[in-house]
């Protein structure tokens, strides 16, 4: 299947705009993807006809609204082939997720001088709720160090597995330098030690085919709005022996089974890690986007991705004193770089002067900027809706703006 | 008499009047930020540093006889140019001059936009960090 890549970005309604007088060049993808039509349009559509809570009201919008929540949660199972609906957490987002398995799963599981496994190339995310829990239980953290090209050291891996390894949790993609992870793999050996695996997959989902039972992942997380889809949306995905044995995360409507002032039971799965009103709008309309995905070949996206990325690193190792960070021979279409003798952020304000949307800084990993000795980046990251000739005007527009500060 | 805070801010929106275009603008910009002084080392330190910056900004505050003298600093050139042109205004002058002063030229630059609004440049913490120096001199 090829991909019509003009009537795909008619569908984002966002791409059509001009920004500083210049046609919009979107390449913050990483940060968050935009969103076809028919996204928005489900949005306004819940709320125009089918606004109600769910779950409890036994009228029709009720009815309607738990039904369209409900399909959600079934086609996110088959987005990442989970084993079943019930084993679909929708929260806020990555962070949430997350913190949820650091709050429950970490805190019945964590004890004086166990490790969690992290990596360098965590995102604040994955690294916080980790410390946040570990110091309550006088656990350790350990990194798993990464090499010049951004690619995470194995053998070091290895030598840090052992039976005190409750936990590791590492992202399955770098955001802020595109490093795929070899997680099957790291999951595989984890699992000979008995450690659990926490994937977060705030940058896959959107770029790889994900299937949490093949890879034998023990946690998967990632957010609905890297995934063409709304914001305020995330998911958990756990193996149900896991799920089951976690205590609750936050008390309150929806995750009780029967309360009184003796004591409370908790609901089951999922609702047990669903306290209160969902965010039920964002949550149905991330349906069009899974939808949107479906309908178009993944692979076919895949491919145009890896293309731009191929064209964009070819077009911008041309510009000297340019050096791109992350050359990992597995990545997904982001591309970091710096410039010598330019901060950062001077080609972020000029790029943005020409329309062109990346970006600078630390992308929350400071750990990681801080192994590269760089007060940060500039970051462009693709998705399937940009095109070869966007990388044509940016390019441009970068040696413009280097020729502005030198 | 040196010249007011109001004066020279009508000394800055008439420079910026002559470009009509943000390149020219942006470019006259980079040449101040060039032009200003590095600040040494020594001042360079941890207290200095303005927060809420996504570069690097140090603020060195001096009283010299009645007035304020600053001096700065910052990794990305077009900040280290924005400072240039907050250092003209407030430089040199006392701390109550400061403290009243009402900076409106940033809006009339037409890149008010870029230069006021984004948290991450950090001008407005620059402006309001540069008051505060102010205020701790004045109530020496
Ligand atoms: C790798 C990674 N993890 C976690 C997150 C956090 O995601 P969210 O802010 O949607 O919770 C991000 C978002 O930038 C990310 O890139």
């Amino acid at each position: 299947m090829t991909l019509d890549i003009q009537k795909i970005r008619a569908d984002f309604p966002v791409l059509d705009q001009q920004v500083n007088g210049s046609p919009l060049i979107y390449f913050d993808n990483a940060a968050t993807t935009q969103k076809p039509k028919s996204v928005i349009d489900a949005l306004s559509h819940y709320y125009a006809s089918d606004n109600a809570n769910i779950h409890r009201g036994i009228h029709a919008l009720a009815e309607r609204a738990t039904t369209a929540f409900e399909l959600t949660r079934t086609k996110i199972k088959e987005f990442i082939n989970a084993p079943s609906s019930d084993q679909i957490i929708l929260t806020a987002g990555t962070t949430g997720s997350i913190n949820l398995v650091a709050q429950t799963f970490g805190r019945a599981n964590f004890s004086k001088g166990d490790k969690i496994l992290i990596s360098n190339l965590e995102h604040h995310s994955n690294i916080v709720p980790w410390q946040m829990i570990a110091e309550e239980k006088g656990a350790v953290i350990e990194v798993i160090p990464v090499d010049e090209r951004g690619v995470l050291d194995l053998e070091a891996y290895r030598n840090l597995l052992d039976t005190s390894v409750k936990l590791v949790a590492v992202n399955h993609v770098s955001n802020a330098i595109g490093t795929i992870n070899p997680i099957a793999e790291m999951i595989q050996l984890a699992h000979v030690h008995g450690a659990k695996v926490m994937i977060d997959g705030a940058q896959s989902i959107a770029h790889l085919d994900i299937d949490v039972q093949a890879l034998d992942i023990d946690f998967f997380a990632f957010s609905a709005h890297k995934l063409f889809g709304p914001t305020g949306v995330g998911v958990l995905y756990g193996k149900r022996e896991l799920l089951e044995s976690m205590p609750p995360y936050q008390g309150g409507g929806e995750m009780i089974k029967e309360v009184s002032f003796d004591g409370t039971t908790y609901n089951e799965l999922p609702y047990k890690f669903e306290a209160g009103t969902p965010n039920i709008a964002d949550v149905i309309a991330f349906s069009a986007a899974i939808d949107y995905v479906n309908a178009l070949s993944k692979e076919a996206l895949f491919t145009q991705e890896l293309a731009l990325l191929a064209y964009a690193t070819e077009q911008l190792s041309t510009i000297p004193g340019l050096r791109i960070i992350g050359t990992a021979p597995e990545k997904i279409a982001v591309i970091s770089f710096v410039m010598d003798g330019i901060h950062p952020q001077d080609l972020g304000v000029l790029l943005d002067k020409f329309g062109i949307a990346i970006r600078t800084g630390h992308h929350c990993v400071q750990p990681l900027m801080k192994r590269f000795e760089l007060p940060g980046t500039c970051r462009a990251s693709f998705a399937f809706y940009n095109t070869f000739e966007e990388i044509d005007l940016f390019v441009k527009a970068l040696r413009r703006s280097i020729n502005m500060l030198q | 008499m040196a010249q007011s805070i109001q004066e020279t801010q009508e000394e800055l929106i008439e420079e910026f009047g002559l470009f009509d275009d943000w390149a020219d603008k942006y470019e006259y910009l980079i040449d101040l930020g060039k032009k200003l002084p590095s600040l040494s080392d020594d001042l360079k330190t941890e207290e200095n540093v303005i927060k809420g910056c996504q570069s690097r900004v140090w603020l060195h505050a001096e009283k010299q006889g009645d007035q304020i003298v600053f001096e700065a600093d910052s990794e990305a050139v077009i900040v280290k140019g924005l400072i240039s042109m907050l250092i003209r205004v407030l430089s040199n002058h006392t701390a109550e001059e400061i403290m009243k002063a009402d900076l409106y030229f940033i809006d009339q630059f037409g890149m008010s936009q870029h230069l006021a609004q984004t948290r991450s440049n950090g001008l407005l913490s620059m402006v309001k960090q540069m008051k505060n120096y102010a205020l701790a001199f004045s109530a020496k």
